[in-house]
């Protein structure tokens, strides 16, 4: 059980996952260019916004192109490495084809997690960094050392919060079985995080920043690359990632147990 | 396949299509729960609109129009298309396919059964925007309503007719999931799901009212919100129902193209 076989077993997920990618092919084709042509899409709405405003929620337009970019990253996650995952796990429960995972001598939560990537998604990462350049140009100024620091530690936490609020969501299907549009539920709520926490108001804003903390996932990691996220708040975010982790480890395990082999 | 029996079959395809809706009540729980973006929408454009009105909406015209959007896709939402393509793909369209009823007309029936859980749903919005809003947000000449009656079957047919031809586009391609999800892109944007489409710049505009995406979303909400007079609001169904007949056309072709390659591997 070490580390390095784990990380062999990754590459051999990885390379599974592009031969899956390109089983379809006109599929395969048709996502790249969606890719480029939804994140042309997702700057439709920040322009019209600002197009009326100039500032909103105390955001300027390079300021909210950070947190868009931070989105656009974490999308990349969700899309490429979470969902396709997620989907596979939900069919897996709903025949009893998790049998044929459990018995692997391996980690389960490991094995679901990497079953399936969407090789695509990495383009995300290459939009996000073009995001972040252009956001910075027109602020005209370079995030420092410190907040380029700050920012990393914060991604760590966002894409771990990301992942665990997946498992717990994986763990539900455990209780109620066919639930086959959870990806897009997940991919629904997730849109909210496009723009900075402080454009919602009350219980919105609350909701979004405790029960589905999106603000840690896309305007924490902003704030933290425009250097205004305070440390307490950076130490509370890395303390509540780990927590969530744990807790989404624990509720996987309660919830494997009960697992019966429907149909199989 | 004569229509006679067709008809006769309805009202059954109709009653399982229902049975269905009710027993998978936590899917379309989930499905409610993942078309709550309108909601998003409002708290951010409201935000926006708090210290001055954005074109012709202000605070509580943003409210109505977002609460009516929110209402119009739980009316006129569809997911035949990923029944299909599974169907498609996994050879259980054989199925259908021997059933002396056109399959087209059973995934009809289906989507048309699950109406009455939808309007359930759909209930709550409703009375929470008449309460919050008073009826001043909606429009108050009944012709306009028998209009938006029509623009709700309207929008309903064309969204059907688009989860058909891209399901039929499975034929082809054995999996067109991306294709579906370019429309939803478009479909988002251009419809007026997320923005209200008068406040797209007038280029962006003349596009949108050369495409069909507005009459999905747009169209059934302006006029619950009494946007356009009625001569305007006729003009527009004229449209939609054009867009509707051209849907028709191309579902029988598509669909008549398709099903000869159709090859029922796997199942």
């Amino acid at each position: 059980m070490s580390a390095l076989r784990y990380l062999r077993l990754l590459g051999v997920q990885l390379r599974a996952s592009l031969l899956v990618g390109m089983q379809y092919r006109a599929d395969f084709l048709l996502d790249g260019f969606v890719e480029v042509f939804w994140m042309a899409t997702a700057m439709v709405p920040l322009l019209v916004v600002y197009r009326a405003r100039e500032q909103v929620g105390h955001w300027t337009f390079g300021e909210a192109l950070v947190v868009l970019g931070w989105f656009t990253f974490l999308q990349g996650v969700l899309e490429g490495a979470i969902n396709p995952s997620l989907a596979a796990v939900v069919d897996h429960i709903r025949k009893g084809t998790l049998d044929l995972v459990l018995i692997k001598p391996a980690d389960a939560q490991f094995l679901v997690s990497t079953s399936r990537f969407q090789p695509w998604r990495s383009v995300n990462v290459m939009t996000a960094l073009f995001i972040f350049v252009w956001a910075f140009v027109r602020l005209g100024r370079t995030p420092s050392a410190v907040a380029i620091g700050a920012a990393t530690l914060m991604m760590v936490a966002a894409v771990t919060v990301l992942y665990s609020l997946w498992i717990l969501t994986v763990s539900s299907a455990f209780y109620v079985v066919r639930i086959d549009n959870l990806t897009h539920l997940f991919s629904a709520i997730f849109d909210a995080a496009r723009w900075p926490v402080d454009v919602f108001r009350g219980i919105v804003r609350v909701a979004f920043t405790f029960v589905i903390p999106l603000a840690l996932m896309t305007t924490y990691p902003a704030q933290a690359l425009l250097g205004t996220l305070r440390p307490t708040t950076l130490a509370f975010a890395i303390a509540g990632a780990a927590a969530t982790f744990a807790i989404s480890r624990a509720v996987w395990r309660l919830s494997i147990a009960r697992y019966t082999s429907a149909g199989g | 396949m004569s229509l006679r029996n067709t008809l006769r079959a309805f009202p059954t395809l109709l009653r399982i299509g229902f049975a269905d809706a009710v027993a998978y009540r936590a899917e379309m729980l989930v499905w409610v729960l993942s078309t709550t973006m309108p909601l998003v929408m409002l708290a951010l454009w409201t935000t926006v609109a708090r210290d001055a009105p954005v074109g012709r909406y202000g605070e509580s015209q943003f409210v109505a129009y977002f609460l009516a959007t929110f209402i119009v896709r739980q009316l006129t939402g569809c997911w035949v298309f990923w029944e299909m393509n599974f169907e498609v793909r996994n050879g259980t369209l054989a199925i259908r396919l021997l059933r002396p009823i056109h399959p087209l007309w059973s995934y009809a029936a289906g989507a048309l059964a699950a109406m009455p859980m939808r309007i359930i749903v759909s209930l709550p919005m409703a009375i929470i925007a008449l309460l919050v809003l008073g009826s001043r947000g909606v429009t108050h000449d009944p012709v306009l309503w028998v209009f938006w009656a029509s623009s709700i079957a309207g929008a309903w047919l064309i969204t059907l007719l688009v989860n058909f031809i891209v399901g039929c586009a499975s034929f082809f391609a054995d999996s067109s999931l991306r294709l579906m999800d370019a429309w939803l892109i478009l479909f988002f944007v251009l419809s007026g799901y997320l923005i209200p489409i008068d406040l797209f710049p007038r280029s962006v505009r003349a596009v949108i009212d050369w495409l069909p995406f507005r009459f999905q979303i747009g169209l059934p909400v302006e006029l619950m919100t009494g946007a356009h007079s009625r001569s305007a609001a006729l003009r527009l169904l004229l449209e939609q129902w054009s867009w509707a007949a051209i849907g028709i056309g191309a579902t029988a072709w598509t669909w008549r193209r398709g099903v000869e390659r159709f090859a029922a591997y796997g199942g």
